[in-house]
Parts: structure tokens; C-alpha cells; sequence
């Protein structure tokens, strides 16, 4: 087994297994400590400028990703004619530069406000350096290895749906450029570290929200009502 | 009719010393943790002031509450569900730490640790949260007793409205007034923190009515916070969680009144059972700003009503809840004597604790150096039912804060104390009421009480032996007659789904863990 075929063909599926195993675990066994973590409370007016570039930024970095791997004849339509390839890769590198933007506003509001250091683990600046360096390759990737929505989905593409397939084939990414290895491969660190850390507050994004009533009145008068949760013992 | 019942509390302003016992007695109890060192569950602020948060009825500001669309339908005032998920990245109307203060201690081991030396040691403040040396600026009651300055009472909202003459007759050193308003969740009907919670992790509990955040669904997106109007959900700095008033409810199911209530010096606090109509509840929270609060007190229903007990039996409400409900102190005060009423009404959350209005000292005039009372010369102390406006406190301002602007109910409710506190100095030979023994010009009956007395009574829609009643429970109650706790039975309730016999030899029920902070 070469290194490649470890970091892309073993990694990938122990990292997923590690976010999703760990992730069941943690929510019924600690729902506790699932929680999104704000310090806004402590710190305002940075949060502002570092969260929403941040957040809105990778949410939509990540959908033009998963359009590119799961409907890559459909991006590759997109992009049959060059303005709106090019339109597809400035908007690209605009939102990363702009979540980028907010990273760094978040790293010096973490190091800077000695309320914000009060409340920051280790564990919080692993994250935001996993996701700095994804941003720093992606860029990198954007402008060294241009028109990387026109090759990605074929040569990732492959690769991605390989795995999905469990027939791993690490080959696609062989020789692939330096920068992009990276990119991936920290794809799956964030992916084994995602259980681990405060990134599961992403699973909890409330759609339910959207569908459910204002009210919610729980009754637990005998007889119990089914909402009622049963007290486990032993924990 | 879809009968429910709450456990409410009642707060008579006119005997509460602002004394902080409540607020200490809770602290001790649930709040004395880390990450909840700023939160007061129940706080007594100083009106006119602005109040902990600062500024918290400020709703133009914080979008707490509900209002009423053009079409007549009851919305949100924070966000529509769809926007509210577009915020959940960032809340643009949460308070900050300092809206409320920074938390501080003081660095008690340096007086023990202290090197020798010259000086006395002392014990610097230090924050709470970073644990290094600070200046406290503020705090939950900085401006208590309207100490500190008249800013904190220049910009109370509930003065807006209140004429310019008055609000300078307020701030007049020799007139100037204040009175206390203790706070805790209102557990109200039609709660927006429940609405706001985008996890669904909030709920009330339809036994008791008490509202609830179920810490292991909370997620921390704090949008209870902003949706609360009476900023009576606080978020754990460190847990990431939100917390608020439990109303004690361990307390409750084991028939002992809130720690707040039970400890509190001036006796103001009562607790008891109303029965609401679930049903009624959306309509009532609806209604147009001037029929507000005369919609939420006809949620409540009249426990002797034989419909009534016939639904709330259907409705799994038992015997000892109903008898409760019927010997409430509660239902007195706000149904039958009309003399307490919900804070803040016009959030539309159908707030469930009820406040008893404080009378307030006549309006006094400085002449020759002397400070007297400014009461017309022949005027009797009748005159004062007619002419609320002698008192200091104005009518406008309370009005502001307890009947959506509506003056009648609040001068309804200090009318009838004031027709009581008359006839029962009157009782009094010789009695500070000024009108002793026929001092209206007529014999006093076989109580020493004038005719002119029980006309005035009856002016205000008074009995004597109402007013005998209202005396009785608003002076000299005893614990029971304060606090009627319903049996809640909970130990019934544990039993269908835990076998009490298996916890034999163990230190009880359920999952006890400490609050690990996630990472």
C-alpha cells in the first residue's frame, strides 16, 4: 500500500466513519454538549464582520462543491459557454476570499478579546485552522490551477464516486497537483475531527423549524404523554 | 373549552421594600454556577429606571414579543421562521454581557496571601469570566433606590406618553418617586421564547403551565433571548446553553412555594392555580391594543363554574387541583377584586404573573421650609379616589406599564386600596383616617365606621365584607393563605415509567452529569 493509497483510499472512509458513528453517539449519549457554542453574548461587533462572511460564505463555497459532484454534466452545460465560466469561477473565489475574510476576523477575535480566550479550547482553533487551510488551497487551487469547475467534476468527480462505490481508486488523485491533494485530503481531516468538536453544531441546523407550530405544550401528567422522556438510569 | 391550569404568582407592589431577599434566595439556589454568574432569574429593579438588561422594554430596539399585523394576525415580532434561520449565523438584537454587566468577585485569597507588608491587604474585584482585575461599572441593580444618576430613570420607556409637566414633577427632589418592580419569567400563555426557538427545545408545561428549556435540545442559537420581551431567558456563556426561571418546580412538586416567594421579607409574593382556556388563547393574544387585557383575563376561568370543573376533569385536571384553583389568592386578586394585572400586556405573550399596583405618598409642597402634604385645605381624604392624579406616582406611568395605557384599570385597582385602607383606619378609634368617628358628620355605626365611609365603599363597588376580605389577604395572610400549592402527585407520575423499588439504595432518579461544556 502506497502513502497515496492510505491518505486517499484508507483516510476517507475512517474519517467518515468517525463523523458519523461518533456524531450518533455523542447526540444520544452527551446531547448536552451538541450545541453551536455562540460567544456573541461575550463579543458582538467582530462576531458580526468574522461569522456571517464566514458561514455564508462556506455554505455556499460547499453547494457549488456538491453541484459539481453530483450534477457535473450540469455544471459542465454551465460552463459550455467561457463568460459563464467565468462568471462560475470569479464567484467562486469571491466567496472564498470572503470567508476568508471572516476567518481571519474570527482568529483575532478569539486571540485578541480576553473574554472571547476565556471560552476558546484548543480544540476551537484546530478547527479554524482545518478550515483555514481548506480556504488557503482552494484559493491557491482557484488561481494556480485555473478553471477547476471545468476539470474538477471529471477527474474528482471519478474519485469521489469511486469511493461512494467502495471501490476506492486513489489512483485519480495521484497525479493530481500538491495544492489539491491538500485540498482533499483536508476534506477528511474535517470530516474525522468534525465529531470531536464544536463542527457538530452543523447537523443541528434546525430546518424542522420551517414546518413546525409556534406553541409547543408538553403534557406529562400520568398517564405519560408520549413526549414524555423517560429518565435513563446509569449515565 | 380546553381547560388547563398555571401556577402563577402574584407580586404586591405596595409592600415590596425592594430588600433583593428573592433575588438572593434564587441566586443561591440555581444561579450560582459558572456561565450563569450574570444571570438574576429574579431581579427587583427600581422604577422608574431602565432595568436589567438595560433598556429591556425597549422593543423598537430588541423585537421581543408578538404585535398584530395589518390583517389582524398575530406574528412574531423577531423573525419569520425562514428568516429567523437566516440569522442563526449571527442575532442582530441579542444583548450584550454589559447590557446586563459584567460579572465580578473579589479576590478574597489575597488577603490571606498577601506578603507582609505596611499596607492592609485588600481584596481587588475581578471578573468572573476572565478572572483578571477590573473596575465594576455597572451592575443588575446599579441604579437601585435611583441611585448613580437620572439617567437610568430619564430613559425608562414606559415614561413615554407621560406628560412633560408630570415627568418634570417626578424628578422634582421634593416630590420625587419610586417604587420597586421584582421580576421573574412570566410563564406566560402564549410564551415568544417557545416561538422563537428555532430547536424546539422550549415548551410549557400543560399541568402547571410552567416554561421550560429542555437543556439537551437546546442548541444555543439564542433566539429565545432576543424573543423573550421581558429578557427573561439568558444565555449560558459557558455551556452554550439557555437557561431561565424553572419557577422552582422541584419546589412545586414537593408543595413548597418558589424560593423567591417563600423568602420574601415583605410577604408581597402569592402563589396559586388558575385555569385558562388553551383554546381562547391565540384569539385573546390577537386582539386590537386597547381590548388586550380585558382578552387575556377572560382566558382565565371561573373555577366554581360547574362547566368549567366539568372540562377540566375531561382535561385530567384531579380533585386537588380543582379545590386549589378555587382557594387561589391568585384568582382573587385579578378576578374577583380586579386588582392585579399582567406586565406589560401590549407583548402580547399573556403574561401569567400578576402585579397589585403600589399606591404611592400624596404629592407634597415645599413651603417655609416645610414639607407638607399637598392636599387642597377642606379637602377630605376622600377626595384623593377622585383625584389619582395627587399621588405621586402617575396614573399614566403605571398605566404604561400594566394596562396597555389604559388608565381604568389601574385607577380602578388604587381606588378599591385606597376605599380599603380608609375604611379600615376608619375602624380605628380615633383612626389616622382624619374622618374618626363621625368625622364625616354623621354617627359612626356599631364599627365605628360613618355612613359617608360605606357610601365611599360602595362609590368603588366595595362590600364591607369584601373589604374586610381584601384586608385579610392583603395584611395579615398567613403562609397557607399565600401560597396554595395544588398536589401535584409527581411521585404517582415517576412511578408508571421508573420503578421507585430499583432506585432502592441509590442517591435517586434520573441522569445526573454535570454540565460538560461541548468542544
Amino acid at each position: 500500500m502506497t502513502t497515496n493509497d492510505l491518505l486517499f483510499g484508507a483516510i476517507p472512509y475512517a474519517a467518515v466513519v468517525l463523523a458519523v458513528v461518533v456524531t450518533v453517539v455523542r447526540w444520544r449519549r452527551a446531547a448536552f454538549t451538541v450545541s453551536s457554542l455562540s460567544s456573541q453574548l461575550l463579543e458582538s461587533r467582530l462576531l458580526y464582520w468574522g461569522s456571517v462572511p464566514f458561514h455564508w460564505g462556506l455554505s455556499l463555497i460547499l453547494v457549488g462543491h456538491l453541484v459539481g459532484l453530483l450534477i457535473p454534466q450540469g455544471l459542465e452545460a454551465w460552463n459550455g459557454a467561457p463568460v459563464r465560466l467565468y462568471v462560475a469561477e470569479a464567484t467562486g473565489l469571491a466567496l472564498a476570499l470572503w470567508a476568508g475574510f471572516g476567518l481571519v476576523v474570527l482568529v483575532y477575535r478569539r486571540l485578541s478579546n480576553a473574554r472571547i480566550r476565556a471560552v476558546t479550547t484548543p480544540m476551537d482553533l484546530v478547527v479554524l485552522a482545518i478550515i483555514g487551510v481548506q480556504i488557503l488551497s482552494g484559493v491557491w487551487i482557484a488561481v494556480a490551477h485555473r478553471w477547476g469547475s471545468a476539470w474538477g467534476p471529471g477527474v474528482l468527480g471519478a474519485y469521489v464516486r469511486s469511493l461512494f462505490a467502495l471501490q476506492p481508486e486513489p489512483g485519480y488523485v495521484a497525479p493530481l497537483p500538491f495544492m489539491v491533494k491538500v485540498h482533499v485530503l483536508a476534506f477528511f481531516v474535517f470530516l474525522a475531527v468534525f465529531p470531536f468538536s464544536r463542527l457538530v453544531h452543523i447537523v443541528t441546523l434546525p430546518l424542522q423549524y420551517l414546518a413546525r407550530p409556534w406553541q409547543k405544550v408538553v403534557a406529562d401528567r400520568y398517564p405519560p404523554h408520549p413526549s414524555y422522556v423517560t429518565p435513563r438510569r446509569g449515565r | 373549552m380546553r381547560v388547563r391550569a398555571q401556577m402563577s404568582m402574584l407580586f404586591h407592589l405596595d409592600k415590596c421594600i425592594g430588600c433583593h431577599t428573592c433575588s438572593v434566595a434564587c441566586k443561591n439556589l440555581w444561579t450560582d454556577r459558572k456561565g450563569a454568574e450574570y444571570m438574576w432569574w429574579n431581579n427587583v429593579e427600581t422604577r422608574p429606571g431602565t432595568g436589567y438588561p438595560t433598556g429591556w422594554e425597549d422593543q423598537t430596539h430588541y423585537k421581543g414579543g408578538w404585535r398584530r399585523d395589518r390583517n389582524g394576525r398575530l406574528r412574531l415580532t423577531l423573525h419569520s421562521r425562514g428568516g429567523g434561520l437566516a440569522k442563526a449565523f449571527y442575532n442582530p438584537v441579542l444583548p450584550e454581557l454589559d447590557d446586563y454587566y459584567d460579572p465580578f468577585t473579589f479576590a478574597y485569597g489575597d488577603l490571606f496571601s498577601s506578603p507582609l507588608s505596611d499596607q492592609q491587604p485588600t481584596a481587588r474585584p475581578v471578573s468572573q469570566i476572565t478572572g483578571q482585575p477590573m473596575e465594576p461599572a455597572s451592575g443588575p441593580n446599579w441604579d437601585d433606590d435611583l441611585s448613580g444618576s437620572d439617567v437610568y430613570a430619564a430613559n425608562d420607556p414606559s415614561l413615554d406618553g407621560v406628560d412633560d409637566a408630570v415627568r418634570a414633577q417626578m424628578e422634582e427632589i421634593e416630590r420625587v418617586v419610586f417604587n420597586y418592580l421584582p421580576r421573574i419569567c412570566n410563564h406566560c400563555l402564549n410564551p415568544s421564547c417557545v416561538a422563537a426557538c428555532p430547536s424546539g427545545a422550549i415548551y410549557k408545561r400543560s399541568e402547571d403551565g410552567v416554561v421550560l428549556v429542555n437543556e439537551d435540545a437546546c442548541r444555543g442559537w439564542r433566539m429565545c433571548v432576543s424573543g423573550c420581551p421581558y429578557k427573561k431567558v439568558y444565555y449560558n456563556w459557558t455551556t452554550g446553553k439557555s437557561e431561565k426561571c424553572i419557577l422552582c418546580f422541584p419546589r412545586l412538586e414537593t408543595g413548597q412555594a418558589p424560593a423567591c416567594a417563600h423568602s420574601c421579607v415583605g410577604r408581597i409574593r402569592y402563589m396559586g392555580v388558575l385555569l385558562y382556556d388553551a383554546d381562547a388563547i391565540e384569539a385573546a393574544a390577537s386582539r386590537p391594543d386597547d381590548e388586550l387585557l380585558d382578552a387575556q383575563l377572560d382566558t382565565i376561568l371561573d373555577p366554581t363554574d360547574p362547566r368549567v370543573e366539568q372540562a377540566a376533569r375531561l382535561a385530567g385536571i384531579d380533585d386537588g387541583w380543582l379545590d386549589a384553583a378555587r382557594r387561589s389568592p391568585i384568582y382573587r386578586f385579578v378576578k374577583d377584586w380586579g386588582l392585579a394585572l399582567p406586565l406589560h400586556p401590549e407583548y402580547r405573550t399573556m403574561a401569567m404573573m400578576f402585579y397589585v399596583p403600589p399606591l404611592s405618598p400624596l404629592m407634597s409642597a415645599v413651603e417655609a421650609n416645610l414639607t407638607r402634604l399637598e392636599v387642597p385645605d377642606g379637602a377630605g381624604p376622600f377626595e384623593i379616589l377622585d383625584d389619582l392624579d395627587l399621588a405621586r406616582l402617575p396614573v399614566d406611568y403605571l398605566a404604561n406599564l400594566f394596562s396597555v395605557g389604559d388608565r381604568a384599570p389601574i385607577e380602578h385597582a388604587l381606588r378599591t386600596m385606597l376605599a380599603v385602607r380608609t375604611y379600615k383606619r376608619e375602624q380605628v378609634p380615633g383612626g389616622a383616617g382624619g374622618n374618626g368617628a363621625g368625622g364625616n358628620g354623621a354617627e359612626p355605626g356599631a364599627d365605628g365606621v360613618g355612613p359617608a365611609t360605606l357610601a365611599m365603599l360602595e362609590s368603588v363597588g366595595l362590600t364591607p365584607e369584601r373589604a374586610e376580605e381584601i384586608y385579610r389577604l392583603t395584611t395579615t395572610p398567613t403562609m397557607d393563605d399565600r401560597f396554595v400549592l395544588p398536589p401535584y402527585h409527581r411521585e404517582l407520575a415517576i412511578e408508571e415509567v421508573n420503578d421507585p423499588l430499583s432506585a432502592k439504595g441509590s442517591t435517586g432518579f434520573g441522569a445526573i452529569t454535570g454540565p460538560r461544556r461541548g468542544s
